[in-house]
């Protein structure tokens, strides 16, 4: 089968202290030296595939998209997007492909909902012929058509970002490069995004869409095939299905007890492949999700959260989702 | 796309794209009518106040003058006149002038940096345009959407001050006029690149342009008076060279011609190499800045 992406080695080294005419000490939080956002990514991402990338912040996701879009250079490694090397042949990829991030403000204010897609459809050479009545499709299936002849100033969040979305699809990309995009939306505004991109994979031969997401249902409803990416580099890549069921094996508990001093004995316990936490809004109760090797091994985790004198409210064995997955490989929760 | 459409027809659609952001939705909002079309009129009507207040007391002296036969005197009176009226023509024109400048150094120089900032400029980047295209669209939507507000500044500014025009050569005149707004804005789709580089420091650097090229252009005064070097080094201001161009055509006979920089002819002939000299430095400091940006990852990134 044809791939849509392919990456060889990919790596890229962000060097802190090279900044354009600015040669500055870092800023509190920057980095003082190189930071390696992607560390020898191979992946291939097949023809008609919508295919996920999942990740923390910071886990290289949206520079890998940046490489894959001709935004930005890999220090080493090849990338090839729909046979051509973004290295050497940019322009050809430019024709094939649109990208969609979530929150984004681009647009013009002043320009109408209708005028804005128009304007970025013309940087593809759309004929506005084909253009016109295309948006016009696509306004009724994302909702918004009342908002036509608005300017893009007075639109809500999510309206802006379904905007986007007719953007990326307007100019009939092969392959739809998607940041994040329902990043904030509410829960109707997020069903119709998923639907549309999924009948539009689906729908048609060849149209290839790579995602990255923090919902991880999101990820699990809706991609053929994904990646767990952290630190830079690929974890594993597979089905949901099939990563679900490397967990099989395994067993997942969730436990909601009083904060604990201290979490890292828990790590250390016998059985535990791996743990993450996450506090609930005021902080009073600590949700800890662990995966066993050994099942055994929830008792002495029991003993530990009462030896360091908290009080447990809730234990629940229950199936893998992939988002045990995700904590089993990278040891801490997406969220 | 799934249909391959000719790079040519990507690049002009894209210049009609973009300048369609100027065209149509900057004259959106009437309210630049009074902003930008008559409350330039009151920077000039300070300059055109004290050229008419001299040209008043020249006047009175001439009038006063016993040594002058009445044939003298209705003469000096005359060309007096006409020179007050040419100046205050200078400065109508410097007013209309000095709206293209506005637009270069405030719109079209700083224009790549206001779009990484809006979160365009990627989008941009990533499309398969031309980055000239993007550029080129930009200036011609600010030329038009400028030209608006500059002939109703020029028409107002007429109207109200009663200046009288000698138009010699019409074609001459189009065609200084056409080459100072394709070298100004060669410049600032230049400085575009050059701005964006630089990055939040762009607006200073804006401000620092601002008030030096306003003197050493002579928006509002005969350039050459500040004497032959500083009007020459500020003839790489297209404006500078373009006004005085303009002046010659538009009052041929003010001071004898002592004022004038250079002929009309040799003018237009610098205007067009800088014409040449600026898109070729904008095309080749847009190359570098990409190649910079695709590099560091930065340029086209919000907030870097």
């Amino acid at each position: 089968m044809a791939l849509a992406v392919q990456t060889k080695g990919l790596t890229r080294v962000f060097d802190a202290k090279r900044k354009f005419l600015r040669r500055r000490k870092p800023e509190n939080g920057e980095p003082a030296g190189p930071v390696t956002a992607l560390d020898g990514v191979d992946l291939e991402i097949r023809d008609g595939e919508l295919f996920g990338l999942l990740g923390p912040n910071g886990a290289g996701k949206t520079t890998l998209i940046k490489i894959l879009c001709t935004l930005l250079l890999p220090t080493s490694g090849e990338a090839f997007v729909a046979g051509y090397d973004v290295t050497k042949d940019p322009f050809p990829i430019r024709t094939k492909i649109n990208m969609v991030s979530g929150g984004e403000t681009s647009g013009y204010g002043l320009l109408t909902t209708r005028e804005n897609i128009w304007m970025f459809s013309q940087f593809y050479g759309v004929p506005s012929k084909v253009a016109k009545p295309k948006i016009d499709e696509l306004l009724h299936t994302f909702g918004l058509w009342d908002k036509r002849d608005s300017k893009v100033r007075v639109l809500s969040s999510g309206q802006r970002q379904k905007m986007n979305m007719i953007r990326g699809f307007v100019t009939d990309p092969d392959i739809l490069f998607l940041d994040e995009p329902t990043l904030g939306l509410d829960v109707n505004a997020s069903r119709v995004i998923r639907e549309y991109v999924m009948n539009w994979v689906r729908g048609q031969k060849g149209k290839t869409v790579l995602l990255t997401t923090h919902y991880m249902m999101e990820a699990d409803d809706m991609c053929d095939r994904l990646a767990i990416i952290n630190n830079g580099r690929i974890l594993a890549v597979d089905t949901p299905g099939n990563l679900k069921r490397r967990l099989k094996k395994d067993t997942t508990f969730r436990l909601e007890v009083d904060p604990l001093k201290d979490t890292s004995p828990l790590k250390g316990i016998a059985g535990v492949k791996n743990f993450s936490e996450t506090s609930d809004g005021g902080g009073s109760v600590l949700k800890l999700t662990f995966i066993l090797e050994e099942e055994s091994a929830v008792s002495d985790i029991m003993s530990e959260v009462v030896r360091q004198g908290s009080k447990i409210h809730y234990l629940h064995k229950s199936e893998p989702t992939l988002e045990d997955v995700f904590i089993s490989m990278v040891g801490r929760s997406l969220e | 796309m799934s249909e391959t459409v000719s790079p040519v027809a990507v690049n002009l659609r894209s210049v009609w794209g973009r300048a369609y952001v100027r065209i149509v939705g900057a004259n959106r909002e009437p309210s630049w009518i009074f902003f930008e079309g008559l409350l330039p009129l009151l920077g000039i009507a300070v300059y055109v106040f004290i050229y008419q207040a001299f040209g008043a007391r020249a006047i009175a002296t001439l009038v006063a003058d016993p040594t002058l036969s009445d044939t003298a005197r209705a003469a000096a009176i005359a060309a007096a006149q006409a020179n007050v009226n040419a100046l205050v023509g200078f400065v109508v024109l410097g007013g209309t002038m000095t709206a293209f400048w506005m637009n270069v150094l405030w719109s079209m120089a700083s224009q790549l940096y206001w779009e990484k900032e809006m979160g365009n400029l990627q989008l941009y980047m990533m499309a398969p345009m031309s980055r000239m295209s993007l550029l080129g669209g930009m200036a011609l939507g600010g030329i038009f959407m400028t030209s608006v507000r500059a002939v109703t500044t020029l028409v107002a500014g007429v109207f109200v001050f009663g200046v009288s025009f000698q138009l010699t050569d019409p074609w001459m005149l189009m065609a200084v006029f056409f080459a100072t707004l394709v070298a100004l804005y060669g410049m600032g789709m230049m400085l575009a690149s050059l701005y964006l580089l630089y990055g939040r420091e762009a607006w200073n650097l804006s401000a620092l342009l601002e008030e030096p090229v306003f003197l050493a252009s002579g928006f509002y005064f005969p350039v050459r008076i500040l004497g032959p070097a500083v009007a020459f080094a500020a003839s790489i201001i297209p404006a500078a060279l373009g006004l005085d161009a303009l002046r010659q055509l538009l009052f041929p006979g003010f001071f004898g011609g002592q004022f004038w920089l250079l002929s009309v002819g040799l003018e237009l002939t610098i205007l067009l190499g800088l014409c040449v000299l600026f898109l070729v430095l904008a095309r080749l400091s847009l190359g570098y800045m990409e190649t910079l940006a695709k590099r560091e990852g930065r340029l086209t990134s919000r907030h870097q």
